[in-house]
């Protein structure tokens, strides 16, 4: 825990965005987690990620379950709204906010133990469900508030800090994501905020699904040699198959060529998502084989990286549904209690 | 770019920015802390040892300090370094215990000190506690200097300047005042083992315009002035008076003027307001006095009818900027004529030694000032020495104690036939952790948000009536340690420890001001760019790790660094310390010695 509080003051030359706010405008209140965790630079990427996206914080819905990583959203977005809901349970408040009112960008933030254990039914139901959401899990191993069990994420064999080794098989939620039909797959790691900041930024922007595996390692109960989510382990094993980077119609695109094919998709809503390829073999609009290739890469203790799977012309649950187009929490009684006769008509429908 | 050595004294004293701006090297942050601690009698020790003047100076400094200071920066407002200097002062104890022994068996070695002002004065504390006998010659009836003669008490009140003049002399200074030194050759034949020659810069500048003869009695030069009404020989003023300069000493004069009964008073500048000498507080309160600032007029010719004095025509000019330099061209307005009965003339003062003879081995560049070593202060005499006013050109008070402990430092060496430059004592450093324990650190961390605080004044009809009615009635005890707390402990050092690092990002994520970033290595020019808030101010320094495990290295911008902290609260791994840097300026006759 921290107890100084990040003083008000910030640098001369700090960037305004296109509205007028700065990345200090998208911050929260001062991160209560252990110094060092994960979870606080993934925060700071959602906060990098708004700013550069120059949406209003108002017009974001931060949701969470229950754990270190639900904490999170206290901590980002301090001027948006917020739902810190019941453990496992946040897709559920989610969704009922996504169908209320779909002109709020929400960010759901949730766990491995929230998302991958209490919570995998309702985790499993909202890829379904299509729901039009950042879903980022901060995904450490390991139960940190609890004092560091192994989590339903942990892989088989590596240990505990005191060096037990742990014997059951991991879930996977990339997979999971993968295979129920999430239309943004992706997966990063909270110590490199290059590849994660432009990932939430094309979610965020993503109309459909999104959800981001964050390796976000714990320092206090899963940073050691027999951890498989360690910063250093994480550092050496990984591999980013794809780098996203959004332009938004407003930017210009910046000239900076490494190695790998270049791939441009046009969005809908004007702005191109620019996809380069490290991996020759890699297609990133291929979902089984994306899976494959994650499935191979967990066999031999590898973490890809990157976007690992995008359909850019994904549809939502509000096309499922086909909801209006007005935001279901801007209808008056007028239209909501159309009156006796209308209930008749209704009624007879179902007769 | 190498990794910083971090070890190297100069590297963490330029982090102090007051520290490294002030001649004297004064440890500001550390005595802030002290008056924020209500330890008024050590802040103002901490002051003595290395400025010797803390109650003077803390009205009358010229603060080279406080356009350095870091707020300036991060806020605009620097912190109000010199009246904290004088809270220490006005509300200490005794300082009795904490005083340096003076032993009564002497060394032997005998010390001529010529000239009684802050310069000689602050030798005589460096030289005393080390056995020399002192003795100290001025044409004044009393010590003290141009602090006395030319600094009004409506700044610097008479109690203020004695307390710390008598407190250097009763140390044991053999003092013979009123004593016109005319032959520095006689003054040799007395045999001393060193001269230290701090005489100020004497002779106020004159204007040698048409009718300047025939208005003599009319005119008077600033300082000198200044110093009759000083020791009590002038006491009126009558009439419409101009003070021609833009220097502190034409603030003195333009004020005193108003106090001792002037009609009018006028500030004639040849230059821009914002390039006058004087300090920007002394230009503020002249005009909050009413006093007008009347600028871009050099004068031209001084009108007289009958012998007598009606006035100065003088010439409407504006700056233009030429090579980067100012250039003044008229601005073919007509010539303004000024009214006036009396003008004080403050233009300048310069050194003036006519009393050495020019054949005894001190010789003078020239523009007539000594030929000194810039370090040790030794003139072409190997026994004679400058500093103050007499050394380099009129300075300020600060920049006499800063020549006196270099001096010192000299005289002492030489003294023990060791080579004054060869064998001076080194700067050293000092770091020591300020944790305590997990969130705890021995300073006070938290970054303190207000603006600089007002000094009250006393009531402007009285102070205006009388001239020994101090105008800045200083900061209370309260509002002392309000703007204290605004100090942001610059000396309290962020200090990196790579092998512990585990790159997590935590330090960049939370640091307030974007000084850290994590990023591959490249020369500076390139590196200054490449951090999250690029380095523009090239004056202050990148600090830059050696290589992390990742291959890249941690590079801290120093420029706005709040110094709160929060890196390494952050820190999982105590790679981040917040360590007190203790810099040692070698000087001579300090209590801690």
């Amino acid at each position: 825990m921290t107890f100084v509080a990040k003083p008000k003051v910030h640098h001369p030359l700090l960037q305004f965005n296109e509205i007028g706010l700065t990345r200090r405008d998208y911050e929260g209140a001062v991160s209560t987690l252990c110094a060092g965790c994960g979870h606080d630079s993934v925060s700071a990427a959602v906060a990098i990620a708004c700013n550069e996206l120059a949406i209003p914080p108002h017009r974001f819905a931060k949701i969470s379950g229950i754990g270190c990583s639900s904490k999170t959203p206290s901590y980002f977005l301090g001027a948006s709204h917020g739902f810190n809901s019941v453990h496992g349970r946040m897709p559920s408040v989610a969704t009922g906010a996504n169908l209320a009112n779909h002109e709020l960008h929400c960010i759901g933030v949730s766990g491995d133990g929230d998302s991958a254990s209490i919570g995998v039914g309702q985790f499993a139901h909202i890829v379904r469900r299509k729901v039009n959401m950042l879903y980022i899990v901060d995904n450490n191993g390991t139960y940190g508030l609890t004092k560091g069990q192994f989590s339903a994420t942990n892989d088989r064999g590596s240990t505990s800090k005191k060096g037990v080794p742990n014997l059951y098989s991991p879930i996977d939620l990339v997979s999971m994501a993968l295979q129920i039909g999430a239309s943004f797959v992706a997966r990063s790691f909270s110590g490199d905020k290059q590849q994660l900041v432009p990932l939430i930024k094309a979610a965020i922007m993503h109309k459909g699904f999104a959800f981001i595996d964050v390796i976000s390692p714990c320092v206090m109960f899963n940073n050691h040699n027999g951890s498989t989510k360690s910063y250093q382990y994480v550092r050496e094993h990984t591999a980013s198959m794809v780098d996203a980077q959004l332009v938004m119609p407003h930017e210009q695109i910046e000239i900076e060529y490494a190695p790998g094919t270049l791939k441009e998709v046009d969005m809908p809503d004007g702005s191109v998502l620019r996809l380069r390829k490290i991996s020759e073999t890699y297609d990133p609009h291929d979902r089984v084989g994306a899976l494959n290739h994650v499935q191979r890469a967990q066999e031999q203790g590898d973490v890809i990286t990157g976007l690992l799977y995008v359909d850019p012309i994904a549809s939502d649950i509000h096309e499922v549904l086909e909801t209006p187009s007005t935001p279901l929490n801007q209808f008056g009684e007028a239209e909501l209690c159309p009156g006796s006769e209308a209930l008749t008509t209704v009624n007879a429908g179902f007769r | 770019m190498n990794p910083t050595d971090i070890h190297a004294p100069e590297y963490f004293h330029r982090v102090v920015d007051c520290q490294w701006a002030c001649p004297a090297h004064t440890p500001v942050p550390e005595y802030i802390r002290m008056i924020a601690a209500g330890m008024y009698t050590e802040a103002y020790m901490i002051n003595w040892e290395s400025n010797v003047f803390p109650g003077i100076l803390g009205r009358t400094c010229d603060r080279p300090c406080e356009p350095a200071c870091r707020r300036v920066r991060t806020e605009e407002k620097p912190v109000a370094i010199c009246r904290l200097k004088r809270v220490a002062a006005d509300h200490k104890g005794d300082i009795e215990s904490f005083l340096p022994q003076v032993p009564n068996i002497k060394n032997g070695k005998r010390i001529a000190l010529l000239g009684a002002g802050p310069a000689s004065l602050a030798v005589a504390r460096d030289l005393l506690p080390f056995g020399y006998t002192v003795d100290m010659f001025d044409r004044d009836p009393a010590g003290g200097g141009m602090m006395r003669s030319q600094i009004p008490a409506f700044r610097l009140p008479a109690d203020v300047l004695e307390e710390e003049v008598d407190l250097i002399v009763n140390m044991g200074v053999n003092a013979t005042y009123g004593y016109e030194i005319t032959s520095m050759k006689e003054m040799l034949d007395m045999n001393y083992d060193a001269y230290f020659v701090g005489t100020g810069a004497p002779r106020g500048r004159d204007l040698d315009l048409p009718g300047r003869r025939e208005v003599d009695e009319h005119i008077s030069i600033g300082i000198d002035w200044l110093s009759s009404v000083a020791f009590g020989h002038t006491t009126s003023i009558e009439g419409k008076v101009i003070v021609m300069g833009g220097g502190n000493t034409a603030m003195d004069c333009c004020r005193t003027s108003k106090r001792l009964g002037a009609e009018t008073v006028t500030v004639v500048v040849r230059s821009g307001f914002e390039v006058m000498k004087a300090s920007e507080w002394e230009k503020e309160d002249a005009m909050s006095e009413g006093i007008p600032i009347i600028n871009n007029r050099p004068p031209k010719e001084f009108v007289h009818e009958d012998g007598k004095l009606k006035g100065v025509i003088f010439e409407c000019v504006k700056p233009i900027e030429e090579d980067g330099r100012l250039k003044y061209i008229p601005t073919g307005e007509p010539d303004v004529f000024i009214e006036c009965d009396h003008i004080l003339m403050a233009i300048g003062q310069e050194n003036h030694c006519p009393w050495i003879e020019r054949d005894i081995g001190i010789e003078f560049d020239k523009w007539d000032c000594p030929i000194l070593d810039e370090v040790t202060l030794q003139s072409t005499h190997p026994k004679v020495f400058f500093g103050g006013d007499s050394a380099f050109g009129p300075e300020n008070i600060i920049w006499a104690s800063a020549h006196a402990h270099q001096a010192a430092i000299s005289i002492h060496l030489m003294c023990q036939d060791l080579d004054p430059k060869a064998d001076r004592p080194p700067e050293g450093l000092n770091l020591i952790s300020q944790k305590m324990g997990v969130h705890e650190w021995a300073y006070d961390a938290e970054h303190d948000a207000s603006q600089r605080y007002l000094v009250p004044h006393a009531n402007r009809r009285r102070s205006l009536e009388n001239i020994k009615v101090e105008v800045e009635l200083g900061f209370d005890e309260i509002l002392g340690s309000r703007e204290a707390q605004r100090c942001l402990n610059c000396d309290v050092q962020t200090v990196f420890t790579e092998k512990l690092c585990i790159e997590c990002d935590a330090c960049v994520d939370i640091c307030p001001m974007d000084c850290i970033t994590f990023t591959p290595n490249a020369e500076e020019t390139q590196l200054r760019d490449y951090l999250t808030a690029p380095a523009t101010n090239l004056e202050q320094a990148l600090y830059v790790s050696d290589e992390l495990e990742t291959g890249r290295v941690m590079v801290k911008d120093e420029d706005v660094c709040l110094h709160c902290g929060l890196c390494a609260e952050r820190c999982p791994t105590n790679a981040w310390d917040m360590q007190k840097s203790i810099i040692h300026i070698p000087q001579l006759g300090s209590y801690a010695e």
